[in-house]
């Protein structure tokens, strides 16, 4: 499992994969914060962080897309399944690779915030009240990152799944944008429409759309708050799109 | 060292393997040999645990490849028909990441550079796998399969695509690796497994249909022997002048002319060598010999025959007549000695 994590993960940066990847998030992030905060004039980051999840139906496909598929097209699936390591193994090196890239790029964003800490202590000095709070709050920021980490690790396991159904990148990359674009916008329907006066059937629908949706899983966390049930939704996710995939080669095994 | 038992592959509906078994001693050099579609893939894929039997098992070194896969693994060097390498890692980047993947234990710098050096990989070993050549990406593909030193190795036609020289290089690589480690090599060319190869085993539409030493084959083939004689008057009565000398199995006048000589395709089996006599005789009713040549069987006309026996029942076989007796004969004993022995085989098994 080492050998094929550290593997991956070199694999983005000799692909420029990689680099495109963290180029994109980094300079869109950058580009979403100033615009969410200093530009509307807020400390507030909760605008922030739930449009950089948008940046997800895009990005994440193109971590995931060639994990899988490409190994397939190349022919070397052969020589991981054939090695001495198990295929929970192969999958999980795969996955955690991206998920590292995925997380070091929201590390790396975080320099976003500076200006942010810099400017509130600035407005502070210059004023003498003790009793409203001045700058964004550490523990929202905290909270939301930690969220959007666990929305990642859930979305990239989905793409690993996607990989792993095809041997043509392309195609993986198109189905990965459409799934994980139905899961993130799904919320829109439900907030684009009135829940009030509307039929059984409608009702239930949006309960449905909102079971699927990560937004509503997003806000507690957003507020400061750590919520468990956002947690567990998001690695039995994770959970469940990985032991499909493993399940999909145990079975592909067998002819 | 390799045990393989009743292997049965079914792709949906369609049977790629038919009650398939064999074993491989330490040691031994096996040529695993069938036109293309034969099965000998899909074999392979199954000893190296890449694909699972529909029923049947794979043991190597006494463990099961279902059971235990990743001990069984270990023991593996696989190079499967499309070499599996990394076109934008370099050689040592390749190299370093099976040993790695394979867990190995040996010195890394050291191994590395050794196997490199044994498949001749010196000059390429900081280049890009994708700039390479065919030929050595092949050895890339073989020095990966031996990354580890597992003692069996499993090659799945080493020599398709390359080029004269590469293909008399590869198998003189494989030949030196057949003193240390087991090797199952398949192919359809015939000249390699002659070359290489201790034994053979022929596969034919999912089925093994011979399964001889290579030398044993070679005596067999050498007890027919077959020439061409150019004699000169009368075809007609040359030909049955040489139809009577007894030991001659076969005569058959050829359309080639030589002035007013004719060409004979003349056999004999039994490993009766009739040169002497067939000069002397002759010579006495004045029909000079202006020309004569030895012409061997070779093992293409055995594979063939093998195969064209195997797809007859055993009863037909012996109604059809060939032009081409003495080979068929082979071609049958080789398919029914294997019969044979996988009926040995199974009531050995009852008896146990």
């Amino acid at each position: 499992m080492k050998a094929i994590y550290k593997k991956e993960l070199r694999s983005y940066f000799v692909n420029p994969i990689g680099y495109i990847y963290l180029g994109v998030f980094l300079a869109f992030s950058a580009f979403l914060c100033c615009y969410t905060t200093l530009v509307s004039g807020t400390y507030s980051t909760a605008s922030y962080f739930s449009n950089l999840i948008l940046s997800f139906i895009v990005l994440i496909p193109l971590l995931t897309m060639r994990l899988f598929a490409e190994e397939r097209k190349m022919k070397t699936e052969q020589l991981l399944l054939t090695a001495p390591v198990s295929i929970t193994g192969m999958v999980l090196g795969k996955y955690f690779a991206a998920l590292t890239i995925f997380a070091g790029g929201i590390l790396a964003s975080c320099i976003n915030f500076i200006p942010l800490y810099v400017i509130a202590a600035a407005e502070r000095s210059g004023t003498t009240s003790q009793m409203k709070h001045i700058g964004p709050v550490t523990g929202e920021i905290i909270g939301s990152l930690f969220a959007v980490l666990l929305l990642g690790a859930a979305l990239i396991a989905l793409g690993t799944l996607i990989s792993a159904l095809t041997e043509n990148q392309l195609s993986a990359a198109v189905v990965s944008v459409g799934a994980i674009a139905l899961m993130v916008l799904a919320s829109l329907f439900n907030s684009l429409t009135d829940a009030d006066g509307q039929p059984l059937l409608a009702r239930a629908f949006r309960a449905v759309i909102d079971w699927i949706s990560v937004f509503s899983r997003f806000s507690l966390f957003a507020a400061g708050i750590f919520d468990y049930a956002a947690l567990i939704y998001d690695l039995s996710l994770a959970f469940i799109f990985l032991f499909l995939t493993i399940r999909l080669y145990e079975r592909r095994r067998l002819g | 060292m390799i045990k393989v038992e009743h292997l049965v592959k079914y792709y949906g509906n369609l049977c790629a393997l038919s009650d398939v078994s064999f074993s491989v001693e330490k040691g031994e050099i096996v040529g695993f040999l069938g036109p293309n579609g034969a099965g000998k893939s899909t074999a392979m894929n199954i000893i190296t645990g890449y694909l699972a039997p529909t029923s049947g098992s794979v043991s190597i070194d006494g463990k099961d490849i279902q059971k235990e896969p990743l001990a069984a693994k270990k023991q593996i060097g696989y190079l499967p028909e499309q070499p599996p390498l990394y076109p934008d890692l370099t050689v040592e980047e390749y190299l370093g990441f099976l040993y790695e993947l394979k867990g190995c234990k040996l010195d890394r710098e050291k191994h590395l550079r050794e196997v490199a050096e044994s498949m001749g990989l010196y000059e390429c070993y900081h280049k890009i796998i994708g700039t390479l050549s065919k030929g050595y990406r092949q050895r890339v593909g073989m020095a990966g399969a031996l990354v580890g030193n597992p003692p069996v190795l499993i090659f799945d036609e080493p020599t398709v695509g390359l080029d004269p020289k590469q293909i008399i290089e590869i198998r003189n690589l494989i030949r030196g690796l057949g003193k240390s480690h087991t090797v199952i090599l398949s192919t359809h060319i015939l000249q390699e497994v002659q070359a290489v190869c201790d034994r053979i085993l022929i596969v034919n539409k999912g089925k093994l249909v011979a399964d001889e030493k290579t030398d044993a084959i070679a005596r067999m083939t050498s007890r027919v022997k077959r020439f061409k004689l150019k004699i000169a008057g009368s075809q007609k009565e040359v030909s049955a002048l040489l139809s009577g000398i007894p030991g001659i199995s076969r005569v058959e006048a050829l359309t080639e002319r030589d002035e007013d000589a004719v060409s004979y395709l003349v056999e004999s089996g039994d490993g009766l060598d009739l040169r002497k006599k067939l000069f002397f005789t002759l010579a006495e009713k004045n029909y000079p010999i202006v020309g004569m040549e030895t012409l061997g069987v070779n093992l293409e006309e055995v594979f063939l025959s093998v195969v064209d026996s195997a797809e007859q029942a055993p009863s037909a076989r012996k109604r059809v007549v060939r032009r081409n007796r003495a080979t068929q004969e082979l071609g049958q004993a080789l398919v029914e000695n294997a019969e044979q022995k996988q009926a040995q085989a199974a009531a050995d098994e009852k008896e146990d």
